[in-house]
């Protein structure tokens, strides 16, 4: 395979997220399959949060992205189940997050129970454990507001799912 | 003959998850740019926008059980006899202590629900329950922290607060109720049975309300009627509000 024609899988593996665009979608874990059938690309993807506006875009940068790779003939599928968890942003994505200021999400505990509360969150900027919630619902459906009891710099934390 | 009689019952128990759903996003998203502080604006509207998350997804699949309906056209061209959400969610939003109030009793419900229709017997009702658990949860914890601020608050907040769980509270006895329908699809393994639901939200509700120095109010009154498409006086101002621009403009899109 020429570098002039990558594969599927090459080409999505570089398409943003458009929410938190320091990650991919595949950092995100938000993409599940990329398979070729006689021709035609076949996507799946897992949304994040049902209600995810970005699921739209993120179909549509897909497409694009596929289209302008040589790829005319393109299926994006959704697949609800398994459900997607916050266990899914690779660690390369973790320290994209950390690097861009935002705070990874902490593990989550298996079993589906209540959500669980972070004990602390460590401050992105300055490392600190003295750090507390300030809002559950932040900027994005995915954040939640922090805010560093060191360094007082608010941050986004991308809540264990 | 049961299977036909479940078959066709499924897209009715459907929308019944659907329209609560839409419903309630409908009226928090009036909050929008009129809540008390920045945050509560930002998170009132992140709970509104995982619920039409919710209703789409619900729509949808009922659509397609129902054949050849998109989300769309159940949402807005349906008429107020036709929608089946409980008056719980319906009702006007009335003051911020009333708004918690009914996230706290709605929230609370629906992650019990949720929760037990994750076994569903139906594969894509089981997918969605699955991920929506997580986010009401987030949504009930939201409205505890602002039920124990608020009721055991100031007195002008418990005052509000007392006053919220008083008005909402008769409507609650709709979520727990049964039909035909639901014993059917119970039977089936497809629905979730709410009578069943209710010792679990009484024991969550319990001591939350405790603990914010609120009490219960003694009535009798149980207003119902949303699952058979009736609806209390201001349901046909939200759908006027809800639907005009699709109807307005058919097939409009940006
Ligand atoms: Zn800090």
């Amino acid at each position: 395979m020429s570098p002039e024609h990558p594969t599927p899988r090459a080409v999505l593996e570089k398409v943003l997220d458009p929410e938190m665009p320091v990650l991919t979608i595949a950092d995100l874990g938000v993409l599940r399959d990329v398979r070729e059938v006689d021709g035609r690309v076949e996507v799946t993807i897992t949304p994040t949060y049902s209600g995810c506006p970005a699921m739209d875009v993120i179909r549509a940068d897909i497409e694009t992205a596929l289209h302008a790779a040589g790829y005319p003939d393109v299926v994006v599928r959704t697949a609800l189940a398994p459900a997607w968890t916050t266990e899914w942003i690779t660690e390369h994505g973790r320290r994209a997050l950390a690097a861009a200021g935002i705070a990874p999400p902490q593990p989550t505990t298996q079993g589906g129970g209540p959500v669980p509360i972070a004990l602390s969150v460590p401050c992105p900027q300055c490392g600190s454990p003295d750090t507390r919630p300030q809002s559950q619902f932040g900027p994005t459906a995915c954040t939640a507001l922090w805010v560093c009891t060191s360094c007082r710099e608010p941050f986004e934390y991308v809540k264990a799912f | 003959m049961t299977q036909l009689a479940t078959t066709a019952s499924v897209p009715a128990y459907v929308l019944r998850l659907a329209d609560d759903a839409l419903i309630l996003a409908q009226r928090l998203g009036e909050w929008s740019a009129h809540a008390p502080e920045l945050e509560e604006d930002v998170a009132l509207t992140n709970i509104a926008l995982d619920l039409l998350g919710h209703a789409r997804m619900l729509l949808s699949y009922a659509g397609e059980l129902l054949g050849g309906r998109t989300e769309d056209d159940l949402a807005f061209l349906r008429d107020e006899r036709e929608f089946v959400n409980c008056q719980l969610v319906e009702r006007p939003n009335g003051d911020f202590a009333a708004t918690v109030a009914r996230q706290l009793f709605f929230a609370a419900y629906q992650c019990e629900l949720y929760a037990a229709l994750g076994e569903s017997a139906d594969a894509t009702l089981a997918a969605i329950a699955d991920r929506a658990v997580k986010e009401v949860s987030y949504h009930r914890d939201h409205a505890v922290q602002w039920t124990l601020r608020l009721g055991d608050g100031t007195p002008e907040s418990h005052r509000r607060m007392q006053a919220g769980v008083d008005g909402l509270w008769p409507y609650t006895s709709e979520l727990f109720e049964s039909d035909d329908l639901l014993l059917a699809l119970v039977a089936a393994g497809v629905a979730v049975d709410p009578v069943a639901l209710r010792p679990a939200w009484s024991g969550f509700l319990g001591p939350v309300l405790a603990e914010a120095t609120l009490t219960v109010p003694e009535t009798t009154w149980a207003p119902s009627g949303g699952r058979r498409g009736l609806h209390t006086e201001d349901f046909g101002l939200l759908l006027a509000e809800m639907q005009h621009l699709h109807r307005s403009h058919p097939g409009a899109s940006w």
